[in-house]
């Protein structure tokens, strides 16, 4: 079983959902980075996405363009992200580890090469925003070849139709895109969420988990529980750039403030999920 | 190379060149697609069978040959420039006067044609990007036709470049919103639009401006672009009873370019050359060329020859001409220069400044900053042809925007 799968059925059995919290590689630089990774697990995150930094990042927003900004200027490249995670897997063999990005760098690095090594780093899954299932084959062999999970975005703008054909491109987990929107601008509410996940769970047996607009401990422990995950991305990164120097360097005070705010989601992921749905 | 992207080159098996894209949107199967995110993907589904119905409705062609007509102003003439080509000393040189369109470029075409599209579909907000501001100006000015809203992206650096045209955005009642991003040119305002698009998917409609951006974008601007080539090829008949034998278009997205080739792809004696901006020159590592200095990637929705570097991450484009400055180029260019059907060339910042001034000198026509560069080269090849080369610039816009930006370089306080 994949370490993405094993996850969630541990969580499942445990009766709650999992905090996936979302870190931009290289931001703000290598070291604080990788030791943010390191650190993720202990203070509760279930599985963590690990951004690649593009320059053109067209479905982020302004918190997101920063970091994957800062992450280029620290020197991010594909091999660099990997690496990464390859020293990570050398003390932590059971969080799953998810790239998400942009497709370009990866077409750059070629299609077959990446998946190789991205598995050899010991990452289970890739979310690569603007590939589409429509143009996906590129990636579809390889991955599979490589036993990575490829995580497809379902958004509410996503007609039924078209959600079956979708899913039918997924593995490992689907994420669903909870605003019609950039990352980090507005948050779903939890009616709305209420009522789109029972439309996507009819769909698929995946596990599901919602991002786009979860911020706070509240939104966390709401949408992992209508699902079964949460991920927090520009939340987080807004707390590590409100913690930068004026040269946009690490302080001490970086993974401390990070990692409180990763344990406050996680704290209360936990929590909703012991009281009964 | 394992090339990994040759699943569906076999599919462009037709030996017309009018053909493409497929039904995924790609050219030659390898180039164009649909790469946005899932958010945007059922939007790009929809604008396409809207397309495709409006295209096979007659009444929606007698609508926009009604706007192309008594609004723009078309159609727009072929001028022979009788001083240019006598300076040149070798092919007669043609001008397809696209600078005489309302708004002063051939931007209109295209964006007259997306807007009577945006109204069938009963969109109320239209958001563009713009570089040069062309294209932001003619967008502006169609939702002031038929009042809509209209919310125009554009670069930092283009603002503060473009001032006039920023004006007559507001003036038609734009809101011009400057993206500080990246360089703060046209990629970035290209992004932004597509965030402002992807959060407003209800009401808004995104108004492309050149021939690129995931299918049916490129096909659908290079349909109503087509326009040029096609009153081109009328009007050199009537002028000289046969073809041209050069076509000679700046490439920027490649919009003007794909609208005066497309008609003549089959034609094989018509060569079709694309100009690029070489910036400060082709290997200077700063210019906007990105057929000649790229190398196939994805951006803004498509697959296409891109500035990059070796991680596939984007590089910042460099030319004098706003409209010009954009790391990547419309996907069917980079198909038409792997078959060899089209050649593509650049011009230096220089040579287009000197175009610019000898073409306002010869002929009293100033050209815009972007058609320069089509000018200049056509003012090195043409001495190299017999003098019964018929050779058409496509004179893609009027330069009367660009005099703040030519007299800086000419030392000039206005
Ligand atoms: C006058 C003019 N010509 C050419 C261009 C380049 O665009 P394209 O290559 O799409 O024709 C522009 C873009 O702003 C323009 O304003």
């Amino acid at each position: 079983m994949s370490r993405i799968a094993a996850r969630f059925k541990t969580l499942a059995a445990e009766g709650r959902g999992a905090l996936i919290p979302y870190l931009e590689a290289y931001d703000p630089d290598r070291a604080t980075s990788l030791e943010l990774l390191r650190a993720m697990p202990a203070a509760g995150a279930d599985l963590i996405e690990v951004g690649m930094p593009f320059s053109d990042p067209s479905a982020d927003g302004p918190v997101i363009q920063a970091a994957a900004l800062r992450g280029l200027k620290a020197g991010a490249t594909l091999v660099g992200v990997l690496d990464m995670v390859a020293e990570f897997r050398k003390e932590d063999d059971a969080t799953p580890v998810i790239l998400m990005g942009y497709v370009n760098p990866v077409e750059s690095y070629g299609y077959e090469r990446f998946c190789n090594d991205a598995a050899a780093a010991g990452v289970d899954g890739l979310i690569l925003v603007d590939l589409p299932p429509e143009e996906g084959s590129v990636i579809a062999a390889p991955a599979q070849a490589a036993g990575l999970d490829i995580i497809r975005l379902v958004a509410p703008t996503t007609p039924d139709a078209r959600l079956e054909y979708v899913l039918a491109h997924a593995s490992g987990f689907v994420y669903y895109v909870s605003i019609v929107g950039i990352t980090g601008t507005r948050s779903a509410s939890a009616h709305d969420l209420a009522s789109a996940i029972p439309r996507v769970r009819a769909a698929t047996n995946l596990p599901i988990a919602i991002g786009f607009g979860v911020r706070t401990p509240e939104q966390a422990a709401q949408a992992s529980s209508i699902a079964d995950g949460a991920v927090v991305a520009s939340a987080l990164l807004a707390t590590l750039a409100e913690t930068l120097d004026a040269q946009g360097r690490a302080t001490p005070q970086t993974l401390p403030r990070v990692l409180e705010q990763i344990g406050a989601l996680a704290q209360a992921v936990r929590a909703a999920g012991q009281k009964p749905a | 190379m394992a090339n990994p992207i040759e699943h569906g080159a076999a599919a462009a098996q037709s030996n017309s060149f009018r053909q493409q894209p497929d039904e995924h949107g790609h050219f030659g199967g390898r180039y164009g697609g649909r790469f946005v995110a899932e958010t945007l993907m059922p939007l790009i589904l929809e604008l396409n069978e809207a397309y495709e119905a409006a295209k096979a409705d007659p009444a929606f062609h007698r609508e926009l040959v009604y706007y192309q007509t008594d609004y723009i102003g078309r159609p727009s003439p072929l001028w022979f420039a009788r001083r240019m080509t006598e300076a040149f000393g070798g092919a007669k040189i043609y001008l397809k006067r696209e600078e005489l369109n309302h708004t002063g470029s051939h931007k209109l075409n295209n964006v007259m044609g997306q807007i009577l599209l945006a109204r069938r579909m009963g969109r109320t907000r239209i958001v563009a990007e713009t570089g040069a501001g062309q294209h932001g100006v003619a967008t502006a000015t169609v939702c002031a036709l038929f009042g809509m809203k209209c919310v125009i992206y554009m670069g930092a650096t283009d603002v503060e470049r473009q001032k006039p045209n920023v004006f007559r955005m507001r003036l038609l009642g734009a809101e011009v919103v400057p993206v500080t991003a990246g360089a703060g040119t046209l990629k970035d305002a290209m992004n932004e639009a597509m965030r402002d698009w992807v959060a407003n998917v209800a009401d808004t409609y995104m108004l492309i401006g050149t021939v690129a951006g995931p299918h049916p974008y490129p096909a659908m601007v290079r349909d109503f672009q087509s326009v040029i080539g096609e009153e081109t090829k009328e009007q050199m008949r009537a002028a000289e009873g046969r073809l041209p034998d050069v076509v000679v278009a700046a490439i920027g997205g490649g919009s003007n370019a794909m609208g005066i080739f497309y008609p003549f792809l089959d034609d094989a004696s018509v060569r079709l050359i694309g100009v690029e901006a070489a910036g400060h020159g082709l290997d200077s590592g700063k210019t906007a060329a990105s057929i000649e200095r790229g190398r196939p990637g994805v951006l803004h929705g498509n697959r296409t020859y891109l500035l990059q570097n070796a991680d596939g991450q984007i590089d910042e484009a460099h030319s004098i001409s706003a409209g010009l400055d954009y790391p990547g180029v419309g996907p069917e260019h980079s198909w038409l220069n792997d078959i060899g059907r089209a050649e593509y060339v650049g011009a230096t910042d220089t040579e287009a400044l000197d175009a610019f001034q000898l073409c306002t000198k010869l002929e009293g026509i100033i050209p815009a900053l972007e058609s320069a560069h089509a000018v200049a080269y056509a003012a090195k090849l043409a001495p190299t042809l017999p003098k019964d080369t018929l050779l058409v610039v496509n004179l893609s816009g009027r330069g009367d925007k660009d005099i703040f930006t030519v007299a800086e370089h000419l030392g000039v306080t206005l």
